[in-house]
Protein backbone atom coordinates (compact mmCIF):
# COMPACT_ATOMS: atom_id res chain seq x y z
CA UNK A 1 0.00 0.00 0.00
CA UNK A 2 2.81 2.06 -0.60
CA UNK A 3 0.94 4.48 -3.11
CA UNK A 4 -1.78 4.85 -0.79
CA UNK A 5 -2.37 8.70 0.73
CA UNK A 6 -5.01 7.38 3.01
CA UNK A 7 -5.69 4.47 4.52
CA UNK A 8 -8.09 3.44 6.84
CA UNK A 9 -8.44 0.40 8.98
CA UNK A 10 -11.19 -0.72 10.45
CA UNK A 11 -12.88 2.13 11.58
CA UNK A 12 -16.07 2.20 13.96
CA UNK A 13 -18.69 4.91 14.72
CA UNK A 14 -21.54 4.84 17.03
CA UNK A 15 -23.86 7.25 17.71
CA UNK A 16 -25.70 6.81 20.46
CA UNK A 17 -26.97 3.14 20.08
CA UNK A 18 -26.50 3.57 16.33
CA UNK A 19 -23.73 1.67 15.03
CA UNK A 20 -22.70 4.20 11.59
CA UNK A 21 -19.67 2.22 10.68
CA UNK A 22 -19.01 -1.00 11.23
CA UNK A 23 -15.11 -1.66 10.31
CA UNK A 24 -14.36 0.18 7.12
CA UNK A 25 -11.17 -0.36 6.10
CA UNK A 26 -10.20 1.38 2.12
CA UNK A 27 -7.36 2.95 0.44
CA UNK A 28 -7.30 5.55 -0.91
CA UNK A 29 -4.41 5.51 -3.51
CA UNK A 30 -2.58 8.82 -4.61
CA UNK A 31 -4.05 10.62 -7.40
CA UNK A 32 -7.12 8.26 -8.25
CA UNK A 33 -10.91 9.63 -8.12
CA UNK A 34 -12.98 7.43 -6.28
CA UNK A 35 -16.63 7.57 -6.26
CA UNK A 36 -18.53 6.39 -3.02
CA UNK A 37 -22.03 5.29 -3.64
CA UNK A 38 -24.84 4.09 -1.04
CA UNK A 39 -28.17 4.60 -0.15
CA UNK A 40 -29.44 7.43 2.53
CA UNK A 41 -27.55 6.60 5.75
CA UNK A 42 -25.02 4.06 4.69
CA UNK A 43 -22.26 6.08 6.51
CA UNK A 44 -20.59 8.09 3.89
CA UNK A 45 -21.17 11.14 5.39
CA UNK A 46 -19.65 9.89 8.93
CA UNK A 47 -17.08 8.40 7.38
CA UNK A 48 -16.10 11.50 5.39
CA UNK A 49 -16.46 13.58 9.04
CA UNK A 50 -14.19 11.33 10.27
CA UNK A 51 -11.09 12.16 8.05
CA UNK A 52 -12.39 15.91 7.85
CA UNK A 53 -12.34 15.93 11.29
CA UNK A 54 -15.63 16.86 12.06
CA UNK A 55 -16.54 13.83 14.26
CA UNK A 56 -13.62 11.64 15.89
CA UNK A 57 -13.70 7.61 15.20
CA UNK A 58 -14.18 5.04 18.21
CA UNK A 59 -12.34 2.60 16.76
CA UNK A 60 -10.12 1.93 14.23
CA UNK A 61 -6.73 3.49 12.36
CA UNK A 62 -5.85 6.27 9.52
CA UNK A 63 -2.60 6.36 7.89
CA UNK A 64 -1.83 9.58 5.88
CA UNK A 65 0.75 8.20 3.21
CA UNK A 66 1.75 5.58 5.12
CA UNK A 67 1.68 7.18 8.71
CA UNK A 68 -0.77 6.57 11.46
CA UNK A 69 -2.47 10.15 12.12
CA UNK A 70 -4.94 11.29 14.89
CA UNK A 71 -7.62 13.76 12.98
CA UNK A 72 -8.93 15.17 16.35
CA UNK A 73 -10.63 18.64 14.90
CA UNK A 74 -11.12 19.72 11.13
CA UNK A 75 -8.35 21.90 11.38
CA UNK A 76 -5.52 18.73 11.51
CA UNK A 77 -7.18 17.28 8.71
CA UNK A 78 -6.45 20.73 6.85
CA UNK A 79 -3.14 20.74 8.04
CA UNK A 80 -2.72 17.33 6.36
CA UNK A 81 -3.55 18.42 3.15
CA UNK A 82 -7.35 17.04 3.15
CA UNK A 83 -10.13 19.49 2.30
CA UNK A 84 -13.95 18.79 2.13
CA UNK A 85 -16.40 20.34 0.73
CA UNK A 86 -19.71 19.36 2.56
CA UNK A 87 -23.16 17.79 1.84
CA UNK A 88 -24.63 21.23 3.30
CA UNK A 89 -22.85 24.28 1.82
CA UNK A 90 -19.83 24.90 3.58
CA UNK A 91 -19.96 28.50 2.92
CA UNK A 92 -21.27 31.35 5.06
CA UNK A 93 -24.50 33.38 2.92
CA UNK A 94 -23.69 36.48 5.07
CA UNK A 95 -20.50 36.78 4.18
CA UNK A 96 -18.48 37.97 1.05
CA UNK A 97 -16.67 35.48 -1.11
CA UNK A 98 -13.19 37.09 -0.26
CA UNK A 99 -13.66 36.52 3.77
CA UNK A 100 -15.59 32.86 2.78
CA UNK A 101 -12.17 31.96 0.83
CA UNK A 102 -10.36 32.11 3.92
CA UNK A 103 -12.49 31.43 6.81
CA UNK A 104 -10.29 29.98 9.66
CA UNK A 105 -7.24 30.99 7.49
CA UNK A 106 -7.22 35.03 7.29
CA UNK A 107 -3.83 35.89 6.35
CA UNK A 108 -2.65 39.18 8.69
CA UNK A 109 -1.03 41.77 8.54
CA UNK A 110 0.38 40.59 12.83
CA UNK A 111 -0.93 38.49 15.33
CA UNK A 112 -0.77 38.50 19.16
CA UNK A 113 -1.83 34.80 20.36
CA UNK A 114 -3.41 33.95 16.77
CA UNK A 115 -5.41 36.94 16.78
CA UNK A 116 -4.30 40.19 14.08
CA UNK A 117 -5.20 42.72 11.55
CA UNK A 118 -6.62 41.05 8.39
CA UNK A 119 -4.43 41.41 5.51
CA UNK A 120 -7.44 42.32 3.15
CA UNK A 121 -4.96 43.57 0.00
CA UNK A 122 -3.57 39.75 0.06
CA UNK A 123 -7.32 38.54 0.37
CA UNK A 124 -8.89 40.32 -2.34
CA UNK A 125 -6.02 39.86 -4.78
CA UNK A 126 -5.94 36.38 -3.64
CA UNK A 127 -8.95 35.83 -4.23
CA UNK A 128 -9.93 37.12 -7.42
CA UNK A 129 -6.78 34.44 -8.38
CA UNK A 130 -8.32 31.65 -6.80
CA UNK A 131 -11.47 32.06 -8.50
CA UNK A 132 -10.45 32.56 -11.81
CA UNK A 133 -7.98 28.91 -11.47
CA UNK A 134 -11.06 27.23 -10.94
CA UNK A 135 -12.61 28.88 -13.98
CA UNK A 136 -15.60 30.65 -12.01
CA UNK A 137 -16.69 34.03 -13.14
CA UNK A 138 -17.64 36.10 -10.39
CA UNK A 139 -17.99 39.76 -10.64
CA UNK A 140 -16.25 40.54 -7.52
CA UNK A 141 -15.00 39.05 -4.88
CA UNK A 142 -17.03 41.27 -2.15
CA UNK A 143 -20.14 40.26 -3.24
CA UNK A 144 -21.97 38.23 -0.54
CA UNK A 145 -21.97 34.10 -1.29
CA UNK A 146 -25.67 33.98 -0.26
CA UNK A 147 -26.27 35.68 -3.24
CA UNK A 148 -24.84 33.10 -5.69
CA UNK A 149 -26.03 30.10 -7.51
CA UNK A 150 -25.95 26.86 -5.43
CA UNK A 151 -23.17 25.66 -8.41
CA UNK A 152 -21.62 29.06 -7.73
CA UNK A 153 -21.41 28.38 -4.07
CA UNK A 154 -19.95 25.27 -4.26
CA UNK A 155 -17.45 27.11 -6.57
CA UNK A 156 -16.41 29.20 -3.95
CA UNK A 157 -15.65 26.14 -1.75
CA UNK A 158 -14.24 24.23 -4.29
CA UNK A 159 -11.78 27.22 -5.13
CA UNK A 160 -11.00 27.63 -1.06
CA UNK A 161 -9.74 24.34 -1.51
CA UNK A 162 -7.50 24.45 -4.52
CA UNK A 163 -6.09 27.92 -3.37
CA UNK A 164 -4.93 26.13 -0.27
CA UNK A 165 -2.93 23.10 -1.99
CA UNK A 166 -5.23 20.44 -0.53
CA UNK A 167 -3.56 16.89 -1.31
CA UNK A 168 -6.85 15.32 -0.78
CA UNK A 169 -10.25 16.89 -2.12
CA UNK A 170 -13.10 15.24 -0.64
CA UNK A 171 -16.57 16.77 -2.29
CA UNK A 172 -19.95 15.21 -0.15
CA UNK A 173 -22.70 15.24 -2.69
CA UNK A 174 -21.92 18.60 -3.98
CA UNK A 175 -24.34 18.33 -6.67
CA UNK A 176 -27.42 18.16 -4.18
CA UNK A 177 -29.78 20.67 -5.87
CA UNK A 178 -27.65 21.87 -8.68
CA UNK A 179 -29.12 22.39 -12.14
CA UNK A 180 -27.94 20.06 -15.08
CA UNK A 181 -25.42 22.62 -16.66
CA UNK A 182 -23.90 23.43 -13.10
CA UNK A 183 -23.59 19.77 -12.13
CA UNK A 184 -21.50 19.31 -14.91
CA UNK A 185 -19.58 21.83 -14.58
CA UNK A 186 -19.09 20.32 -10.73
CA UNK A 187 -18.27 16.93 -12.42
CA UNK A 188 -15.76 18.62 -14.86
CA UNK A 189 -13.85 19.64 -11.78
CA UNK A 190 -13.88 16.23 -10.59
CA UNK A 191 -12.24 15.18 -13.77
CA UNK A 192 -9.60 17.86 -13.71
CA UNK A 193 -8.29 17.20 -10.13
CA UNK A 194 -6.10 14.51 -11.29
CA UNK A 195 -4.46 16.67 -13.47
CA UNK A 196 -3.62 19.10 -11.31
CA UNK A 197 -2.36 15.96 -8.73
CA UNK A 198 -5.13 16.40 -6.44
CA UNK A 199 -6.72 12.75 -5.41
CA UNK A 200 -10.34 12.99 -5.46
CA UNK A 201 -13.91 11.34 -3.53
CA UNK A 202 -16.44 11.89 -4.60
CA UNK A 203 -19.86 10.96 -2.87
CA UNK A 204 -22.93 10.69 -5.11
CA UNK A 205 -26.43 9.30 -5.09
CA UNK A 206 -26.54 9.66 -9.37
CA UNK A 207 -24.78 6.06 -10.42
CA UNK A 208 -24.03 7.66 -13.88
CA UNK A 209 -22.00 11.24 -12.74
CA UNK A 210 -19.88 8.47 -10.53
CA UNK A 211 -18.97 6.67 -13.69
CA UNK A 212 -18.25 9.56 -15.87
CA UNK A 213 -15.63 11.00 -13.63
CA UNK A 214 -14.40 8.55 -10.94
CA UNK A 215 -11.42 5.52 -12.12
CA UNK A 216 -12.47 3.88 -8.96
CA UNK A 217 -16.28 2.94 -7.28
CA UNK A 218 -16.60 1.67 -3.05
CA UNK A 219 -20.30 0.89 -2.24
CA UNK A 220 -21.40 1.33 1.30
CA UNK A 221 -24.38 -0.27 3.01
CA UNK A 222 -25.42 -0.50 6.73
CA UNK A 223 -21.74 0.88 7.62
CA UNK A 224 -19.78 -1.46 5.66
CA UNK A 225 -18.09 -1.76 2.24
CA UNK A 226 -19.87 -3.92 -0.12
CA UNK A 227 -18.10 -3.31 -3.30
CA UNK A 228 -14.51 -1.88 -3.67
CA UNK A 229 -14.06 -2.16 -7.84
CA UNK A 230 -12.11 -0.26 -10.61
CA UNK A 231 -14.70 1.26 -13.40
CA UNK A 232 -13.27 -0.58 -15.94
CA UNK A 233 -13.99 -3.97 -13.84
CA UNK A 234 -17.83 -3.52 -12.94
CA UNK A 235 -21.03 -2.03 -14.23
CA UNK A 236 -23.77 0.67 -13.05
CA UNK A 237 -25.74 -2.86 -12.39
CA UNK A 238 -23.51 -4.79 -10.44
CA UNK A 239 -23.21 -2.05 -8.21
CA UNK A 240 -26.89 -1.40 -7.54
CA UNK A 241 -27.35 -4.57 -7.48
CA UNK A 242 -25.15 -4.68 -4.58
CA UNK A 243 -26.99 -2.26 -2.80
CA UNK B 1 -22.57 54.39 -9.44
CA UNK B 2 -24.48 51.20 -9.33
CA UNK B 3 -22.07 49.31 -7.37
CA UNK B 4 -21.89 52.21 -4.96
CA UNK B 5 -26.04 52.13 -4.84
CA UNK B 6 -26.27 48.61 -4.35
CA UNK B 7 -23.13 48.71 -1.85
CA UNK B 8 -25.24 51.21 0.14
CA UNK B 9 -28.33 49.60 0.14
CA UNK B 10 -26.73 46.57 1.34
CA UNK B 11 -25.13 48.39 4.72
CA UNK B 12 -27.33 46.82 7.53
CA UNK B 13 -27.03 50.15 9.58
CA UNK B 14 -28.16 52.52 6.89
CA UNK B 15 -32.02 52.30 7.68
CA UNK B 16 -31.34 53.51 10.96
CA UNK B 17 -28.87 56.18 9.79
CA UNK B 18 -31.72 57.79 7.30
CA UNK B 19 -34.16 57.71 10.36
CA UNK B 20 -31.62 59.51 12.44
CA UNK B 21 -30.92 62.17 10.38
CA UNK B 22 -35.02 62.10 9.92
CA UNK B 23 -35.77 62.64 13.51
CA UNK B 24 -32.86 65.07 14.09
CA UNK B 25 -34.55 67.39 11.73
CA UNK B 26 -38.07 67.11 12.45
CA UNK B 27 -37.25 67.80 16.77
CA UNK B 28 -35.01 70.18 16.15
CA UNK B 29 -38.09 72.11 14.18
CA UNK B 30 -40.34 70.50 16.50
CA UNK B 31 -38.55 72.26 19.60
CA UNK B 32 -38.07 75.63 18.09
CA UNK B 33 -34.17 74.79 18.03
CA UNK B 34 -33.92 73.90 21.85
CA UNK B 35 -32.87 69.97 20.37
CA UNK B 36 -29.64 70.75 19.22
CA UNK B 37 -28.62 73.00 21.52
CA UNK B 38 -25.45 72.98 23.67
CA UNK B 39 -26.78 72.14 27.28
CA UNK B 40 -29.79 69.51 25.76
CA UNK B 41 -26.98 67.80 23.37
CA UNK B 42 -24.54 67.40 26.81
CA UNK B 43 -27.47 66.25 28.50
CA UNK B 44 -28.15 63.38 26.32
CA UNK B 45 -24.29 62.52 25.70
CA UNK B 46 -23.87 62.00 29.49
CA UNK B 47 -26.34 59.18 29.16
CA UNK B 48 -25.36 58.04 25.59
CA UNK B 49 -21.99 56.03 26.99
CA UNK B 50 -24.65 53.82 29.46
CA UNK B 51 -27.17 52.26 27.36
CA UNK B 52 -24.38 52.52 24.19
CA UNK B 53 -21.67 50.58 25.42
CA UNK B 54 -24.15 47.54 26.86
CA UNK B 55 -25.82 47.82 22.83
CA UNK B 56 -22.30 47.13 21.67
CA UNK B 57 -22.20 44.21 23.62
CA UNK B 58 -25.37 42.66 22.62
CA UNK B 59 -24.88 43.57 19.00
CA UNK B 60 -21.52 41.80 18.78
CA UNK B 61 -23.07 38.95 21.02
CA UNK B 62 -25.94 38.79 18.57
CA UNK B 63 -23.62 39.01 15.60
CA UNK B 64 -22.23 35.57 16.95
CA UNK B 65 -25.83 34.16 16.93
CA UNK B 66 -26.39 34.47 20.81
CA UNK B 67 -28.70 36.83 23.10
CA UNK B 68 -27.85 38.10 26.40
CA UNK B 69 -31.45 38.75 28.46
CA UNK B 70 -29.15 39.52 31.67
CA UNK B 71 -27.15 42.82 30.79
CA UNK B 72 -29.42 44.88 32.62
CA UNK B 73 -29.28 42.97 35.83
CA UNK B 74 -25.35 42.96 35.18
CA UNK B 75 -25.50 46.29 34.61
CA UNK B 76 -26.89 46.79 38.31
CA UNK B 77 -24.77 44.16 40.03
CA UNK B 78 -21.36 44.81 38.98
CA UNK B 79 -21.36 48.74 40.82
CA UNK B 80 -23.08 47.17 43.62
CA UNK B 81 -20.84 44.98 44.01
CA UNK B 82 -17.85 47.88 43.55
CA UNK B 83 -20.07 49.88 46.65
CA UNK B 84 -20.22 47.09 48.97
CA UNK B 85 -16.07 45.94 48.71
CA UNK B 86 -15.41 50.11 48.52
CA UNK B 87 -17.72 50.43 52.07
CA UNK B 88 -15.36 47.72 53.34
CA UNK B 89 -12.33 50.12 52.69
CA UNK B 90 -11.34 48.65 49.11
CA UNK B 91 -9.52 51.42 47.03
CA UNK B 92 -11.76 52.20 43.65
CA UNK B 93 -8.99 50.22 41.54
CA UNK B 94 -9.23 46.70 43.20
CA UNK B 95 -13.18 47.20 43.25
CA UNK B 96 -13.40 47.96 39.61
CA UNK B 97 -10.82 44.97 38.97
CA UNK B 98 -13.47 42.67 41.15
CA UNK B 99 -16.32 44.18 39.68
CA UNK B 100 -15.28 43.22 35.98
CA UNK B 101 -14.13 39.90 37.30
CA UNK B 102 -17.98 39.18 38.62
CA UNK B 103 -19.15 40.43 34.93
CA UNK B 104 -16.75 38.19 33.14
CA UNK B 105 -17.61 35.18 35.51
CA UNK B 106 -21.32 36.30 34.51
CA UNK B 107 -20.65 36.63 31.31
CA UNK B 108 -18.52 32.96 31.37
CA UNK B 109 -21.58 30.86 32.84
CA UNK B 110 -24.37 32.63 30.63
CA UNK B 111 -21.81 31.29 27.85
CA UNK B 112 -20.86 27.81 29.11
CA UNK B 113 -24.42 26.72 29.80
CA UNK B 114 -25.62 28.05 26.48
CA UNK B 115 -23.35 25.99 24.35
CA UNK B 116 -22.36 22.82 26.54
CA UNK B 117 -25.68 22.01 27.56
CA UNK B 118 -27.38 23.28 24.10
CA UNK B 119 -29.60 25.35 25.46
CA UNK B 120 -31.14 28.21 23.99
CA UNK B 121 -29.34 31.70 25.30
CA UNK B 122 -32.46 33.23 25.61
CA UNK B 123 -33.30 30.86 28.26
CA UNK B 124 -29.91 30.93 29.90
CA UNK B 125 -29.83 34.62 30.42
CA UNK B 126 -32.95 34.76 31.35
CA UNK B 127 -32.30 32.64 33.91
CA UNK B 128 -29.61 34.94 34.82
CA UNK B 129 -31.63 38.03 34.94
CA UNK B 130 -33.65 36.98 37.95
CA UNK B 131 -30.13 35.51 39.65
CA UNK B 132 -28.47 38.54 39.20
CA UNK B 133 -30.96 41.33 40.26
CA UNK B 134 -31.68 38.63 43.34
CA UNK B 135 -27.86 38.93 43.57
CA UNK B 136 -27.92 42.87 43.72
CA UNK B 137 -30.17 43.09 46.20
CA UNK B 138 -29.13 40.78 48.94
CA UNK B 139 -25.24 42.21 48.36
CA UNK B 140 -26.48 45.37 48.65
CA UNK B 141 -28.56 44.19 52.15
CA UNK B 142 -31.74 45.75 51.78
CA UNK B 143 -30.55 49.66 51.16
CA UNK B 144 -28.02 50.85 48.95
CA UNK B 145 -24.17 51.39 50.44
CA UNK B 146 -22.92 54.57 50.51
CA UNK B 147 -20.25 55.45 48.23
CA UNK B 148 -17.14 57.17 49.64
CA UNK B 149 -16.42 60.51 49.08
CA UNK B 150 -12.77 60.46 47.28
CA UNK B 151 -14.11 58.44 43.63
CA UNK B 152 -12.02 58.82 40.74
CA UNK B 153 -14.56 61.23 39.04
CA UNK B 154 -11.96 62.87 36.70
CA UNK B 155 -11.84 59.71 35.10
CA UNK B 156 -15.47 58.71 34.63
CA UNK B 157 -18.02 61.50 35.19
CA UNK B 158 -16.15 65.00 35.00
CA UNK B 159 -16.84 67.17 31.92
CA UNK B 160 -14.36 67.91 29.19
CA UNK B 161 -13.85 69.57 26.36
CA UNK B 162 -14.48 72.45 24.56
CA UNK B 163 -17.51 74.57 26.32
CA UNK B 164 -17.43 71.38 28.69
CA UNK B 165 -19.48 69.20 25.92
CA UNK B 166 -18.79 65.43 27.03
CA UNK B 167 -18.14 63.52 30.24
CA UNK B 168 -15.44 61.56 30.92
CA UNK B 169 -17.61 58.12 30.01
CA UNK B 170 -17.86 59.56 26.70
CA UNK B 171 -14.19 59.22 25.72
CA UNK B 172 -14.52 55.83 27.28
CA UNK B 173 -17.56 54.93 24.97
CA UNK B 174 -15.98 56.25 21.57
CA UNK B 175 -12.67 54.52 22.48
CA UNK B 176 -14.88 50.95 23.33
CA UNK B 177 -17.09 51.58 20.16
CA UNK B 178 -13.90 52.34 17.92
CA UNK B 179 -11.79 49.29 19.64
CA UNK B 180 -15.03 46.56 18.77
CA UNK B 181 -15.97 48.26 15.50
CA UNK B 182 -12.02 47.53 14.32
CA UNK B 183 -12.28 44.29 15.83
CA UNK B 184 -15.22 43.10 13.85
CA UNK B 185 -14.05 44.51 10.97
CA UNK B 186 -10.62 44.25 11.04
CA UNK B 187 -9.41 41.27 12.51
CA UNK B 188 -9.79 37.38 11.83
CA UNK B 189 -11.48 37.54 15.19
CA UNK B 190 -13.97 39.87 13.88
CA UNK B 191 -14.36 36.87 10.78
CA UNK B 192 -14.62 34.57 12.82
CA UNK B 193 -17.60 36.45 15.08
CA UNK B 194 -19.64 36.70 11.87
CA UNK B 195 -19.04 33.14 10.35
CA UNK B 196 -20.03 31.34 13.63
CA UNK B 197 -23.11 33.76 13.40
CA UNK B 198 -23.90 33.12 9.80
CA UNK B 199 -23.58 30.02 9.37
CA UNK B 200 -22.61 27.41 12.09
CA UNK B 201 -21.81 24.57 10.78
CA UNK B 202 -19.62 26.12 7.92
CA UNK B 203 -17.59 28.08 10.44
CA UNK B 204 -17.12 24.73 12.61
CA UNK B 205 -16.17 22.44 9.62
CA UNK B 206 -13.49 25.52 8.57
CA UNK B 207 -11.85 25.16 11.79
CA UNK B 208 -13.13 28.12 13.63
CA UNK B 209 -13.63 27.23 18.02
CA UNK B 210 -16.51 28.13 17.58
CA UNK B 211 -17.67 27.88 21.41
CA UNK B 212 -14.88 29.44 22.17
CA UNK B 213 -15.55 32.50 19.99
CA UNK B 214 -19.43 32.77 21.34
CA UNK B 215 -17.95 32.03 25.12
CA UNK B 216 -15.34 35.68 24.41
CA UNK B 217 -18.83 37.48 23.06
CA UNK B 218 -20.59 36.50 26.21
CA UNK B 219 -17.84 37.29 28.40
CA UNK B 220 -17.22 40.92 26.59
CA UNK B 221 -21.03 41.55 26.73
CA UNK B 222 -21.19 41.37 30.58
CA UNK B 223 -18.19 43.47 31.08
CA UNK B 224 -19.52 45.62 29.00
CA UNK B 225 -22.45 45.90 30.89
CA UNK B 226 -21.08 46.14 34.06
CA UNK B 227 -18.72 48.77 33.36
CA UNK B 228 -21.85 50.64 31.64
CA UNK B 229 -23.63 50.12 34.93
CA UNK B 230 -20.94 51.51 36.79
CA UNK B 231 -20.47 55.20 34.61
CA UNK B 232 -24.23 55.63 35.58
CA UNK B 233 -23.81 54.77 39.61
CA UNK B 234 -20.83 57.53 39.34
CA UNK B 235 -22.84 60.30 37.10
CA UNK B 236 -25.99 59.37 39.69
CA UNK B 237 -23.78 59.25 42.83
CA UNK B 238 -25.66 56.62 44.61
CA UNK B 239 -25.83 52.11 43.35
CA UNK B 240 -29.46 52.02 43.48
CA UNK B 241 -30.55 47.89 42.94
CA UNK B 242 -33.17 48.66 40.43
CA UNK B 243 -30.99 50.31 37.81
CA UNK B 244 -31.17 48.69 34.48
CA UNK B 245 -34.39 47.25 34.63
CA UNK B 246 -35.58 47.10 30.97
CA UNK B 247 -32.19 47.91 29.44
CA UNK B 248 -31.89 44.18 28.23
CA UNK B 249 -34.73 44.63 25.67
CA UNK B 250 -33.36 48.55 24.68
CA UNK B 251 -29.90 47.19 23.73
CA UNK B 252 -31.56 44.71 21.57
CA UNK B 253 -34.47 46.96 20.27
CA UNK B 254 -30.71 48.67 19.44
CA UNK B 255 -29.18 46.14 18.07
CA UNK B 256 -31.98 45.79 15.78
CA UNK B 257 -33.12 49.14 14.99
CA UNK B 258 -29.04 49.08 13.56
CA UNK B 259 -29.15 46.22 11.76
CA UNK B 260 -28.02 43.08 13.32
CA UNK B 261 -29.68 40.22 12.29
CA UNK B 262 -31.86 37.98 15.11
CA UNK B 263 -30.59 35.16 13.33
CA UNK B 264 -27.08 36.10 13.82
CA UNK B 265 -24.14 36.80 11.41
CA UNK B 266 -25.19 40.81 10.28
CA UNK B 267 -24.55 43.25 12.09
CA UNK B 268 -22.06 46.45 13.08
CA UNK B 269 -21.03 48.58 15.94
CA UNK B 270 -21.97 51.32 13.98
CA UNK B 271 -25.02 50.25 13.42
CA UNK B 272 -26.08 49.35 17.50
CA UNK B 273 -24.44 52.95 18.29
CA UNK B 274 -27.14 54.25 15.66
CA UNK B 275 -29.85 52.75 17.34
CA UNK B 276 -28.96 53.65 20.73
CA UNK B 277 -28.87 57.30 19.91
CA UNK B 278 -32.30 56.63 18.13
CA UNK B 279 -33.82 55.55 21.24
CA UNK B 280 -32.02 57.76 23.55
CA UNK B 281 -32.87 60.95 20.75
CA UNK B 282 -36.66 59.74 20.95
CA UNK B 283 -36.95 60.13 24.82
CA UNK B 284 -35.13 63.60 24.47
CA UNK B 285 -37.22 64.75 21.45
CA UNK B 286 -40.71 63.59 23.13
CA UNK B 287 -40.09 65.69 25.86
CA UNK B 288 -38.84 68.81 24.13
CA UNK B 289 -41.83 68.33 21.65
CA UNK B 290 -43.87 68.66 24.06
CA UNK B 291 -45.46 65.12 23.58
CA UNK B 292 -46.76 62.76 26.61
CA UNK B 293 -43.76 61.07 27.81
CA UNK B 294 -46.18 57.61 27.59
CA UNK B 295 -45.82 57.66 23.78
CA UNK B 296 -41.93 56.64 24.41
CA UNK B 297 -42.44 52.96 24.49
CA UNK B 298 -44.41 52.82 21.60
CA UNK B 299 -42.34 55.02 19.79
CA UNK B 300 -39.54 52.61 20.06
CA UNK B 301 -41.58 50.01 19.34
CA UNK B 302 -42.98 51.36 16.03
CA UNK B 303 -39.28 52.50 15.17
CA UNK B 304 -38.10 48.65 15.79
CA UNK B 305 -40.46 47.23 13.32
CA UNK B 306 -40.68 49.70 10.93
CA UNK B 307 -36.14 49.57 11.49
CA UNK B 308 -36.37 45.62 10.43
CA UNK B 309 -38.58 46.15 7.77
CA UNK B 310 -37.05 48.99 6.50
CA UNK B 311 -34.14 47.28 6.17
CA UNK B 312 -35.19 43.95 4.66
CA UNK B 313 -36.35 46.00 2.25
CA UNK B 314 -33.53 47.72 1.33
CA UNK B 315 -31.88 44.26 1.18
CA UNK B 316 -34.24 43.07 -1.63
CA UNK B 317 -33.59 45.40 -3.27
CA UNK B 318 -30.21 45.18 -3.15
CA UNK B 319 -30.13 42.05 -4.41
CA UNK B 320 -32.43 42.80 -7.14
CA UNK B 321 -29.96 45.10 -8.49
CA UNK B 322 -27.85 42.68 -11.08
CA UNK B 323 -24.13 43.59 -11.26
CA UNK B 324 -22.61 42.51 -14.78
CA UNK B 325 -21.00 39.94 -15.33
N1 LIG C 1 -24.74 13.45 14.06
C1 LIG C 1 -25.41 12.30 14.11
N2 LIG C 1 -26.03 11.91 15.24
C2 LIG C 1 -26.69 10.73 15.31
N3 LIG C 1 -26.79 9.86 14.31
C3 LIG C 1 -26.20 10.18 13.14
C4 LIG C 1 -25.48 11.41 12.98
N4 LIG C 1 -24.99 11.47 11.71
C5 LIG C 1 -25.40 10.32 11.13
N5 LIG C 1 -26.12 9.54 11.96
C6 LIG C 1 -26.67 8.22 11.65
O1 LIG C 1 -25.62 7.44 11.15
C7 LIG C 1 -26.06 6.67 10.03
C8 LIG C 1 -25.18 6.98 8.84
O2 LIG C 1 -25.45 8.32 8.40
P1 LIG C 1 -24.63 9.07 7.27
O3 LIG C 1 -25.00 10.51 7.33
O4 LIG C 1 -23.19 8.74 7.39
O5 LIG C 1 -25.23 8.45 5.94
P2 LIG C 1 -24.96 8.82 4.42
O6 LIG C 1 -24.46 7.61 3.76
O7 LIG C 1 -24.14 10.03 4.31
O8 LIG C 1 -26.45 9.13 3.92
P3 LIG C 1 -26.98 10.24 2.89
O9 LIG C 1 -26.85 9.67 1.53
O10 LIG C 1 -28.42 10.40 3.27
O11 LIG C 1 -26.21 11.48 3.10
C9 LIG C 1 -27.51 7.00 9.86
O12 LIG C 1 -28.26 5.96 10.48
C10 LIG C 1 -27.71 8.28 10.57
O13 LIG C 1 -29.01 8.37 11.10
MG1 LIG D 1 -24.45 11.99 3.64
Amino acid sequence: MEDAIISVRNLHKWYSGVHALKGVSLDLKRGEALGLVGDNGAGKSTLINILSGVHTADEGEILVEGRPVRIARPRDAMNLGIETIYQYNSTVPTMSIARNLFIGREPTLFSVFGVGILDQKQMASESIKAIANVDLHLRSPDALVGELSGGQRQGVAIARAMHFKSKVMILDEPTNHLSVKETSKVIGFVRGLKAQGVTGVFISHNMHHVFDCCDRVVAMARGEVVLDKRIEETSIDEVHNVL
Amino acid sequence: MKRLFKTYLEKPELAGLILLVLLVVIFEIRSNGVFLNQDNLRGMLGILPETGLVAIGVTILMISGEFDLSVGSVFALMPMCMAVLMVEGVPFPLALLAGLVVCAVIGFINGYVTIWFEIPSFITTLGMLFIARSLTIVVSGGFPPLLPADLPNWLFTSFVGPGNMFRMSFLWFAGIALLTSLMLSRTNFGNWIKATGGFHPAAASMGIPTARVKLACFVLCSMLSGFAGMLQVLRLGSPLPSIGEGLELQAVASAVIGGASLAGGIGTVAGGIIGTILIRIIDNGLVLSNVDANWFKFAIGFLTIFAVVANAWMRKRAKAIKMEG
